[in-house]
């Protein structure tokens, strides 16, 4: 309802914008597509009208695609009949489709043709590192970027006596039961997104997720999730159900992880940094709570957390103005001012290191509100990225996850046993693998 | 005695048919054939050049338990929603034409449900199944984990089961309470004077005066709950828990859509199109024989 709302008064924006200055018809325009969506797609409107604002060259039209995976979807459907957008929002795992599909207009050759003033080696390399071909150019732009982080309930903590976030990730197993003996029914939420568990789990244990160095060195890559002590971290987790002590949250159950945490029924989830303003925003009042580094098992060193979000791609097929226009658009937002704006009412990260700076100059983090942000900075940068620290490059990895989706869902419901499961989920992905191999046959990874 | 409308001016003739067949060509059957040579190749996500594989796509699919599995239980969600609509539909049908108070005003209120787009209806069905929030919830406080479709599979194909048959339960009342009314009244009464009750009237008079009508609405949700029940799967349950609700057409969908590849959806998609064809086949073939047009 809220949407259909806020659809119609951009509708009215819109045409009151038309109906104003007559510039506004010499403006160039050009279309801007994104997948997040609630909040943050509002944000992405208002970042929109910032432009529009900030200047009378061009214009941006920007359109919600409602989710990440439909605008990659309905971005395929519209480059096949030609209807795409000049600039798209793609997230992390697609980003090997994008660069397989000779659709794009990379951004190397975007920087050069039309004089972008771009400090490649400015970003974060964990950053750059992820989205990098093998030649270490990126072809699409950084935009919003987060990492994983512990949500903790500091009450809930306070119970058995703590005052600190668990370190490793035995001694919150031990939390979390003690927690159970003082009444707390739900130490820790969690669903079937593989994100946090397998992906961001797989990093800062320095863990690979498939060979070739989690596919970069070859669409050949084998998946091999199943053996490695991810495998280990599913078993507790399924323990944990068991002994119920930790509880599957998500939209079927009737709240999701983040309701279950903001209404402080359950102590304690893994989420993206990019949930810190919304977990503030409709926290239940009172709430005590704070974020902390993703916990390690104790027998491990860590490792840089992942980077996750999306990045900028831009595509063939549409005319100079329009590239020139949404070459303006990406500079725009790489300005210190206006990546700071976006990670004050997100809770994303800058991406570049002097926009990091200026905000830590400008006592950005500082701020009570925005506690804790900084650790997602910490995370991310804790080691230098290793040759599986780096990032996953496997093709299709959106279906890979609903495949490991299916299994953990099979093996926490009880239907199979947790390695049963993850290697059927393995013997799946691969298959997957073969599939994508075939299908871009005689095509290698830049 | 033949009788048959012929036309001498064909060009005209032809001019009044070539909108509707060229509707059936740019819908039905472009779309089909493109369908059956990408079964045949591997297609690009983003177009391009596909490469011829012969079976391949298909051999895949049925050396896969994933697709069998989909196949499994589309089967159980098409013979389940089919009867319970069909089963209430005539139920109420059968009230309302009894003519019973408020008659008028349920007759009104039952047919809207088919006005509801199913994202909608599953969007409610979700809401009101909700095991920690929804109405339904008061029987997991009476009895913890009783009701669990995220948890549960069975769950999960009764919620998928009850929404899609309280969508078309609103069809195919129509269609019975016309066939009801067409009965003539005369027969309903003179069985009354002899004594039949309630039940005994509807099973051996207005049932069988039925039949014609139960077998289209028959072959009408068969086919539906095949290729129409997309909408209230992706809204409810995503396919899950663990594949338990992973209908043939969401599996096209999810292998095609969010999977990219888009030869395999169309492989599949060839296959639930015999698939109805044939089960359609099969009911007019076995089925029809028993029903007597008045």
């Amino acid at each position: 309802m809220s949407r259909r709302i806020l659809a119609a008064a951009a509708l009215a924006v819109t045409s009151l914008g038309l109906a104003g200055p007559a510039q506004a018809q010499q403006r160039i325009q050009f279309e801007f597509w994104y997948g997040l969506t609630g909040r943050l797609g509002e944000i992405m409107e208002e970042h929109c009208k910032r432009f529009n604002d900030s200047q009378t060259k061009y214009e941006a039209k920007c359109v919600g695609q409602g989710g990440y995976d439909k605008a990659e979807q309905n971005t395929i459907a519209a480059f096949r009949s030609k209807q795409h957008p000049t600039l798209v929002q793609i997230y992390d795992a697609g980003t090997v489709n994008f660069m397989l599909s000779g659709a794009t207009y990379n951004a190397p050759d975007l920087a050069r043709d039309f004089n972008m003033k771009i400090d490649w080696s400015g970003y974060f390399p964990g950053i750059s590192n992820y989205y990098a071909t093998s030649k270490g150019q990126m072809w699409s732009f950084p935009y919003n970027s987060s990492t994983a982080l512990l949500y903790w309930n500091k009450d809930a903590w306070a119970k058995i006596g703590k005052t600190k976030a668990p370190e490793t990730i035995e001694e919150w197993w031990d939390d979390i039961r003690a927690m159970k003996k003082a009444g707390i029914e739900c130490g820790f939420a969690f669903d079937y997104d593989t994100w946090m568990p397998l992906e961001q789990f797989s990093a800062i244990h320095n863990l690979p997720i498939a060979t070739k160095n989690n596919g970069y060195d070859g669409l050949d890559a084998e998946v091999m999730f199943n053996k490695t002590k991810f495998a280990d971290y599913m078993k507790d987790w399924k323990k944990l159900l068991d002994e119920g002590v930790a509880r599957i949250q998500t939209a079927q159950t009737g709240k999701t992880i983040l309701q279950a945490f903001t209404d402080g029924s359950c102590a304690s989830m893994l989420s993206s940094v990019a949930n810190h303003g919304v977990v503030g925003s409709t926290a239940k009042p009172g709430l005590n709570w704070g974020v902390a580094k993703l916990p390690v098992y104790k027998d491990f060193k860590r490792h840089n957390s992942l980077v996750g979000g999306a990045s900028l791609w831009v595509l063939q097929g549409k005319s100079k103005p329009e590239y020139e226009a949404a070459a303006a658009y990406i500079q725009f937002l790489l300005q210190p001012k206006e990546e700071q704006w976006f990670a004050d009412v997100t809770g994303y990260i800058p991406v570049t290191q002097a926009g990091y700076k200026a905000m830590v100059d400008a006592g950005f983090y500082a701020d009570p509100k925005r506690q804790g942000r900084e650790i997602a900075i910490e995370s991310l940068t804790f080691t230098p990225p290793t040759a599986v620290s780096r990032g996953i490059r496997l093709g299709n990895f959106t279906q890979i996850r609903a495949e490991i989706r299916s299994e953990l869902e099979a093996a926490f419901t009880g239907k199979k046993d947790v390695q049963t499961a993850l290697d059927d989920a393995a013997q799946r992905s691969n298959q997957i693998l073969r599939r994508f191999e075939q299908t871009f046959k005689g095509k290698q990874l830049p | 005695m033949d009788r048959r409308a012929t036309f001498s001016n064909l060009w005209l003739a032809g001019a009044l048919v070539a909108p509707q067949i060229l509707l059936v060509v740019v819908f039905f059957y472009w779309p089909t054939l493109q369908a059956l040579y990408w079964a045949f190749s591997t297609q690009p996500p983003f177009g391009g050049t596909n490469q011829w594989v012969g079976w391949q796509n298909f051999q895949q699919i049925f050396a896969d338990a994933v697709y069998w599995n989909s196949v499994r239980v589309s089967i159980i969600f098409a013979i389940l929603s089919t009867a319970l609509s069909i089963g209430m539909a005539l139920l109420l049908a059968l009230m309302i034409d009894r003519q019973l108070a408020g008659h008028k005003a349920y007759r009104f209120v039952y047919f809207w449900p088919y006005a509801i787009a199913a994202p909608a209806v599953g969007l409610a069905f979700r809401f009101i199944f909700a095991p920690d929030a929804g109405f339904v919830s008061a029987i997991n406080q009476l009895a913890p984990n009783l009701w669990n479709p995220a948890l549960k599979g069975w769950d999960a194909m009764i919620l998928i089961v009850i929404a899609n048959s309280w969508k078309m339960m609103a069809y195919n009342f129509i269609f019975f309470l016309a066939a009801l009314q067409s009965i003539p009244r005369g027969l309903i009464e003179a069985a009354a004077m002899d004594g039949s009750g309630v039940l005994r009237r509807a099973r051996d008079i207005q049932i069988p005066l039925l039949a014609p009508t139960l077998f289209f609405l028959l072959v009408i949700n068969v086919t539906e709950s095949f290729v129409d029940s997309f909408g209230i799967v992706d809204i409810t349950t995503g396919g899950g828990p663990a594949r338990a609700t992973d209908l043939m057409v969401f599996k096209i969908y999810s292998d095609g859509f969010k999977g990219l590849d888009y030869s395999m959806a169309a492989a599949q998609s060839i296959v639930l199109m015999l698939l109805v064809i044939g089960l359609t086949f099969v009911q007019f073939r076995y089925i029809e024989k028993r029903v007597h047009y008045a």
